[in-house]
Parts: C-alpha cells; sequence; structure tokens
C-alpha cells in the first residue's frame, strides 16, 4: 500500500503568551494591515506515513509537545 | 564522585561543564550514541543547541541513546543537571515538569544576574533565547507546595518570562534539577564569580 501523505498543524495552545504572534500583529499596522488580531505562529509538517493509525502517537511523542501546543492531522 | 558531561551535536558549553565538574571529582565526556555512561555517578546536560534545536529544543536530544541511559540513572537516584539547551531536554524526556518557551521579548539574553536560591543568592550568568518557564497553573502551585522551584530570578531580574520568576526546578524526588541559568560559566574568580560550583555541590549532594 502507498504511504499515506498528512500534514501536521502545530499551534501554541489558547492562552499561552505566543510573542512571535504578537510581533506579527505588531508589525502588520505599519504596513498598512489594519484589523488583523489574534495571530498564533506555529509549525506545519508534512510527511508520508506507512501506518497512519500511528501518526497521533507520533506527534505526541515528537512533533508537539502536547504541554504547550496542540496539533491537528490532515490527511491529503 | 565520577560525573559524566553529555555531548551531542551541536552542544556548546560542554568544556564548561566538564571544568566544573572537574573542580569538584573526576569528569569525563559522555558522547550522545553511547548507551553506557562510562562509570559516571552523577550527569549534566549541557547548554548548547542539541540537533540544531530542530522540531523543539530538546525535543530531538532526548531520543539520544545517553538519554535513556540518563533516565535509567535518574530512576535510579543519581544526581542528574540540566543547564540551559540542557534544561529543556529534561523537561522534552519528562524528567523535570514544565516546558521553556520563547521568551517574551523575543530577544535573545546574555547577561550576569541574580538568582535565589535556598536561603542564598547567587550571581550566574543567562544566555538563552528560549528560557521562558511555563507549567499550568495547577502545577505552578504544586511545585512551590512541594519546595520544587529551587532557583528563581531576583525580583526585577527575570529575563525572558518565567512564570513566578522560576530560574530552575527539581523534580520530585530532588536528584533531577534543571535551570536556564549557566553555573559552569561562573566557577573561576576569572569570570567574576565562583558561585556556579554551588549549584553543582548541591546537586552532588542530592542523591535521592
Amino acid at each position: 500500500m502507498a504511504p499515506l501523505k498528512a500534514r501536521v498543524l502545530i499551534r501554541p495552545k489558547q492562552g499561552i503568551l505566543d510573542p512571535q504572534g504578537k510581533a506579527v500583529e505588531r508589525a502588520l499596522p505599519a504596513l498598512g494591515f489594519e484589523g488583523v488580531e489574534h495571530v498564533r505562529v506555529g509549525r506545519l509538517v508534512e510527511l508520508e506515513a506507512e501506518d497512519p493509525a500511528r501518526l497521533a502517537e507520533l506527534c505526541e511523542q515528537l512533533l508537539a509537545n502536547p504541554l504547550i501546543e496542540d496539533y491537528e492531522i490532515q490527511t491529503l | 564522585m565520577i560525573w559524566g558531561v553529555l555531548q551531542f551535536p551541536g552542544s556548546c558549553d560542554e568544556r564548561d561543564a566538564l571544568h566544573a565538574c572537574s573542580l569538584l571529582g573526576e569528569a569525563r565526556l559522555v558522547w550522545h550514541e553511547d548507551r553506557d555512561l562510562g562509570g559516571a555517578e552523577a550527569i549534566v546536560v549541557p547548554g548548547g543547541f542539541s540537533y540544531g534545536d530542530y522540531l523543539r529544543a530538546g525535543a530531538i536530544a532526548r531520543f539520544s541513546p545517553a538519554m535513556e541511559a540518563v533516565a535509567e540513572l535518574a530512576a535510579a537516584g543519581g544526581p542528574v543537571l540540566g543547564i540551559c539547551n540542557g534544561f529543556q531536554v529534561l523537561c522534552e524526556a519528562g524528567l523535570l515538569p514544565g516546558a521553556l518557551l520563547l521568551n517574551e521579548s523575543l530577544r535573545f539574553v546574555c547577561r550576569q544576574l541574580e538568582l535565589i536560591g535556598d536561603d542564598e543568592r547567587l550571581s550566574i550568568p543567562v544566555k538563552h533565547g528560549e528560557g521562558r518557564y511555563w507549567a499550568p497553573e495547577e502545577v505552578l502551585d504544586e511545585l512551590e507546595a512541594r519546595g520544587q522551584v529551587v532557583y528563581r530570578y531576583a525580583p526585577g531580574q527575570n529575563p525572558n518570562g518565567s512564570a513566578r520568576d522560576i530560574a530552575g526546578v527539581r523534580n520530585e524526588a530532588g536528584n533531577v534539577v534543571g535551570l536556564m541559568p549557566h553555573p559552569e560559566h561562573a566557577v573561576d574568580p576569572l569570570t567574576g564569580s565562583t558561585d556556579g560550583l554551588k549549584v553543582f555541590e548541591a546537586l552532588a549532594g542530592a542523591r535521592a
């Protein structure tokens, strides 16, 4: 069977200060982009997995730190 | 006591850590691929950028063969000290609670500052970009109640936005300690302070 293509989105958990998001948010008005709020900066990991059943486990153990980050698996 | 200092690709403070340990006993480097700690009775996980800090600081180092051996040593009560990136590694490995996040200022900080330990004030440098200690509020309450917060930044000197000015924590048993400041850079009068030795000495006496 062909490996499954997936995309994992990793974001800082709500309630945790994200200074990168804040910096982006503060920079936008200077470029004329008004009215943009709640910017959060995360990570995107693309992968191909032979055993998609283990994707969640893989995210919990390595791709995300579940204490501080939420993750979302999108299969392609 | 025989001290082992881990060395990962990207470590950069292992030489100073080795020097600090050699002032207190015998000290040797342990390569990250070694499953055997070479007789080390205490371990220092040093600062730097293990595996390039890829993914998250400390995330990949945690899976190294040497870290498996460190986890076993820690479980057996052996003293383990994580400094800066080493603190991040110990948190990622679940040997210490909490996590280290990007500094609130987004700036790399590098300066001498004061830490408050158990009844003592220490002058020790910090140098990091991801040192903001974070844990859920209830975990912070537990850590404080159990005396697991070992080092705090002196009032007004918190360099990174750490919760409750926390600079270092220990595990419940007390034999695993992690801190963001660098005691290994403060062991010789030449660099202005020898207070760092107290951190190593305290840990040496902390066998659980």
